[in-house]
């Protein structure tokens, strides 16, 4: 067997690969639901914090402020080791996807939330004058003056966010969950082959080269305020 | 409440694990000593290449970029250290997370420095050639120092998350803080040295955290925004 075709046999091995195209198939489908759950729950939390914010209760900000800093500072995989294998010790028992998704939904949320309320404070203070003076309440004039206007400036770095910790769901290997990277490392051992590792790979690039490309058209297409 | 106590912050239990999570606390910083020097250089050849005169070398730095962002990096890491031993190639685990994050990091960092360059105007770069500077020349020691200073919030934040990243490398059994954490939890059925853990990272990046929010609103108050 020549060189090349020892590499082809040991990285694309047809047959090996057929072989756990189901069970890859199973993980690309753990993969987007568990990145969905993540995405729509980070978002909205994070959301709802900065909204919160605006309020100006300076005890529920500080709260907030915590919050948002120490799950920057935190890796994830740090806190996702913390409950999955620290609860069950008090009687509660999460699966490894419910780790996942509320660990990196709370990341998300920290995130989102520090972004949104950069929007919030850029609008200039004169979108909040003249909106009260028309007779808006506070809140009216937060939901429909000031957030729609805060809300475009986010849009790049919200992506760009929000792809980097929907990747992130490659780690729930680590805690049992069956997503692509998961049952690519589980074919691996099976078959003693490199093959269905470089099929998850590819996978992943699969789902989310679209996401990079689109980022990059978005970060063009919202660049305005560059000046 | 008691139980959630002793199964969080059992106090005895770090005390006793903290030797280890030292040592491994050492471990996960001669990492850093090591993934952001590699990151930061690889990230300002990209940048460099991305933004060259020559249009198939930034096709080639831009599909080298993408790649390396839509591939997450721990599937980057565990190809290189489970994946190329298939190909004969063994490697331990630090150089393992080093080839692999110094391939993600670059395309990150690329992106930053790429930022920056592009901040800088083309009057700057036409101005330093005029006073003799060879295009390197002017690279080096007027844009670079200028962009540089642009993007140095993104940089830093970055890095923040290249350290958090090194948590990570406890897969591929590196013995750094994680690693050691959870050596700890599963020698004593307890959560604490994990806590414990999360306590040093905290200690180690959030100074670091606040940092870069005083210099964006610095930066930020400068720019006039």
């Amino acid at each position: 067997m020549s060189a090349w075709e020892r590499f082809l046999d040991t990285f694309f091995n047809w047959a090996v690969i057929t072989e756990y195209l189901p069970a890859l198939g199973q993980g690309v489908l753990v993969t987007c639901q568990l990145a969905v759950a993540v995405v729509l729950t980070g978002l909205a939390l994070g959301l709802g914090m900065a909204l919160l914010r605006a309020y100006r209760f300076w005890a529920v900000n500080f709260v907030i402020v915590i919050f948002v800093d120490i799950l920057r500072a935190l890796p994830p995989l740090v806190l996702i080791l913390i409950l999955y294998f620290g609860l069950p010790n008090i009687g509660v028992t999460f699966s490894g996807f419910t780790v996942v998704w509320l660990v990196l939904s709370l990341v998300l949320a920290a995130f989102a939330e520090e972004i949104y309320w950069a929007g919030v404070l850029s609008v200039d203070q004169g979108q909040w004058l003249a909106a009260r003076s028309t007779g808006l309440g506070f809140g009216q004039a937060l939901i429909f003056v000031v957030l729609p206007q805060a809300m475009r400036m986010t849009i790049p770095p919200i992506t760009n966010r929000t792809i980097a910790i929907t990747k992130y769901t490659a780690i729930g290997m680590v805690v049992g969950v069956g997503e692509v990277l998961g049952q690519a490392t589980t074919a691996q051992s099976f078959s003693g082959n490199a093959s269905p590792l470089m099929a998850g790979a590819l996978i992943y690039v699969a789902l989310f080269l679209p996401l990079v490309v689109l980022s990059r058209w978005i970060e063009k297409r919202f660049a305005w305020r560059r000046a | 409440m008691e139980q959630l106590i002793q199964q969080f912050f059992n106090v005895d239990l770090m005390i006793e694990a903290a030797p280890l999570l030292l040592q491994g606390l050492g471990t996960t910083l001669l990492l850093c000593l090591a993934v952001v020097p590699l990151g930061l250089a690889g990230g300002l050849g990209v940048a460099l290449a991305g933004t060259s005169r020559m249009r198939w070398l930034r096709i080639a730095t831009m599909v080298f970029v993408d790649f390396f962002r839509a591939i997450p990096p721990l599937v980057l890491l565990i190809f290189v250290y489970s994946g190329l031993p298939f190909a004969g190639v063994q490697l331990d685990p630090f150089s393992a997370v080093c080839i692999a994050f110094l391939l993600n990091n670059s395309a990150y960092y690329g992106e930053i420095f790429r930022a920056g360059i592009e901040s800088i105007g083309g009057g700057q770069r036409l101005a330093a050639r005029s006073t003799g500077l060879s295009a390197w020349q002017s690279m080096r020691y007027v844009v670079l120092p200028q962009a540089t200073r642009n993007v140095l919030p993104d940089l830093m934040s970055n890095t923040v998350e290249v350290v958090k990243l090194t948590s990570l490398a406890s897969v591929v059994s590196l013995q750094e803080l994680l690693y050691s954490a959870d050596m700890a939890r599963s020698i004593t059925y307890n959560a604490s040295p994990i806590v414990l853990a999360a306590l040093m990272y905290l200690a180690l990046l959030w100074p670091m955290i606040r940092l870069v929010a005083r210099f964006e609103r610095r930066l930020g108050a400068s720019a006039g925004i």
